[in-house]
């Protein structure tokens, strides 16, 4: 297969020292099995994400993403914006949807890029690192690639919002998406069948409503566990987070005994290709998939 | 702020639903809703308790002309995001951007309610990756839990320590950040002025001078 191009929008907590850093780790160690080459955006900004919503206002937030549309425009032409994130790929599509629907804004937009030294033109195609290894690549070219099959492993796909609502991935249902169980197969592993798979976990306002964040993730986890899953596996870095990090404190509120492993289905992917624990980001793990590590050492 | 509010409501008289049709992201919808009751169903943050009302009430109270009911609920403030009600409304009402359009118009007149905690997120969020053009995650995690003060922010970075530990021991949450290091555009003066320029034409737009 021919090298396959992109521009790359890591986002914020992507970065080298950020929360999802580990995310970052393992897409790299994929691509490179897969002979994907993405080229960061050039001097790419945060897009503002969607609860930035009160003190952003409308107008800003769309010229958060449409900056880093003029740099991709401009430093790689003609390729299609790939994002890792499903917040940051969320935002940036729901920007490229409303410029495109409104002149005004568009030619509001512009008048402000023209401040940073910037013009847009056109938007290039906004796309998730999921939607890249389904549509461009497709499940039988990512299967070729597996040395090493996860069998055995029970995982259930948190699917979760952003990747599936509102745009969700192409033929693909709101309220049943497939895609994440397909991943998990892919790579050799049981995916559970459970009944919180596009629950949302409170997303940001896990933040600043925890209590009625960390009710939801409790069920989801707890379905996750009823389902025989040993592990969670997501998209999102939100995602991920979320249902990785507060596992402790719901485990003293409800006297619960979570110890689920969450992981992003990048990092089964490096396992099932032959990769390290390095290579897959295992060391970034709060609650340590020792069934990986294990799996890895072998 | 408050004359911001008394701006608008000069303006708009008794006419609320032309109000929010006119100042909220995506208010031009409100009129479509049919009353049916599949967002309130569908809205996670109803399953919990703690939400005053959905959105199908909001749009029901925006009609009946409730405007301080409307303006001061947490109901919007609640929205999560998730973009449920959004895909399910048989209207194809855009729900979701309306429950923030509300919310931000009722930040924006000084209506909002006090200490609202996703709203002082918002802020915080927006502030902290405009600053530097990117998320700085230690000074946001800071800010964040001592909103309310020091002793309750100690007392909340006490149950958040050992997630934070968690994320630092797995090389995911860099103290250095905390010092003023941490991640950053190169074009930061480009982006505030971009920046500055969008608020003025979105104030402008709005007829909102302040
Ligand atoms: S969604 Fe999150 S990670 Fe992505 S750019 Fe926005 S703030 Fe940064
Ligand atoms: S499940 Fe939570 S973090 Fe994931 S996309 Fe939904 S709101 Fe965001
Ligand atoms: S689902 Fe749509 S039409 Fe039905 S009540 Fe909600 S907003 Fe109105
Ligand atoms: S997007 Fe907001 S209003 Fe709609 S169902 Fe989700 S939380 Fe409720």
């Amino acid at each position: 297969m021919a090298k396959k191009e992109y521009a790359f929008y890591p986002g914020c907590s992507s970065q080298k020292g950020a929360s999802a850093s580990n995310y970052l780790v393992s897409v790299e160690s994929m691509c490179q099995s897969l002979d994907i080459k993405m080229t960061q955006i050039p001097d790419w900004n945060c897009c503002g994400a969607s609860v930035s919503y009160a003190e952003a206002g409308e107008l800003p937030r769309h010229v958060m993403n449409a900056r880093n549309f003029a740099l991709s425009e401009q430093n790689l032409p003609e390729r299609d914006i790939v994002a890792t994130c499903a917040a940051c790929w969320l935002g940036a599509r729901e920007s490229k949807e409303r410029l495109e629907h409104s002149s005004v804004l568009m030619t509001d937009t512009n008048t402000a890029l023209k401040e940073a030294g910037l013009n847009l033109k056109v938007i290039p195609e906004v796309r998730h690192m999921v939607e890249v290894l389904i549509e461009d690549l497709g499940y039988e070219e990512l299967a070729s690639h597996v040395k090493k099959p996860l069998e055995g492993m029970k995982i259930a796909g948190y699917v979760g919002c952003q990747t599936n609502r509102p745009f969700g991935i192409l033929g693909e249902s709101f309220e049943n998406p497939m895609y994440l169980d397909k991943l998990i197969e892919t790579v050799g592993a049981e995916a559970t069948k459970y009944d919180q798979k596009v629950t949302c976990c409170g997303g940001a306002l896990a933040f600043s409503e925890p209590e009625k964040a960390q009710a939801q993730i409790k069920d989801i986890i707890e379905s996750a566990y009823d389902s025989g899953a040993e592990m969670l596996v997501t998209p999102c870095p939100l995602c991920q987070a979320n249902t990785e990090v507060y596992q402790g404190q719901i485990n003293k509120k409800y006297g619960t005994k979570f110890n689920m492993p969450v992981l992003y289905y990048s990092q089964l992917m490096v396992l099932a290709y032959g990769g390290s624990a390095k290579d897959a980001g295992l060391n970034g793990q709060v609650i340590r998939a020792r069934t990986l590590e294990e799996f890895a050492s072998k | 702020m408050s004359d911001m509010n008394q701006q608008m409501t000069a303006k708009y008289k008794n006419n609320f639903l032309k109000e929010i049709e006119e100042q909220a992201e995506m208010g031009d919808w409100v009129k479509m809703c049919m009353q049916c009751g599949v967002c309130s169903g569908s809205c996670p943050t109803n399953f919990h308790p703690g939400w005053d009302h959905p959105p199908q009430e909001i749009f029901m109270l925006i009609r009946a002309g409730k405007r301080d009911e409307v303006l001061n609920s947490q109901s919007m403030w609640m929205c999560t995001s998730c973009y449920n009600c959004y895909v399910r409304c048989p209207r194809k009402i855009p729900i979701t951007h309306i429950m923030h359009g509300i919310a931000e118009y009722a930040y924006r007149i000084g209506r909002a309610p006090k200490n609202q905690p996703t709203l002082h997120l918002s802020q915080t969020f927006w502030n902290n990756c405009t600053k530097n053009g990117r998320v700085n995650e230690v000074q946001l995690t800071q800010t964040l839990y001592f909103k309310d003060g020091i002793a309750d922010g100690i007392k909340k970075a006490m149950a958040m320590q050992a997630a934070a530990l968690g994320l630092v021991k797995a090389g995911r949450l860099n103290p250095m950040e905390a010092l003023g290091g941490g991640h950053k555009c190169k074009d930061i003066k480009g982006i505030h002025a971009m920046l500055a320029k969008a608020k003025e034409l979105e104030a402008k737009r709005k007829g909102r001078t302040a």
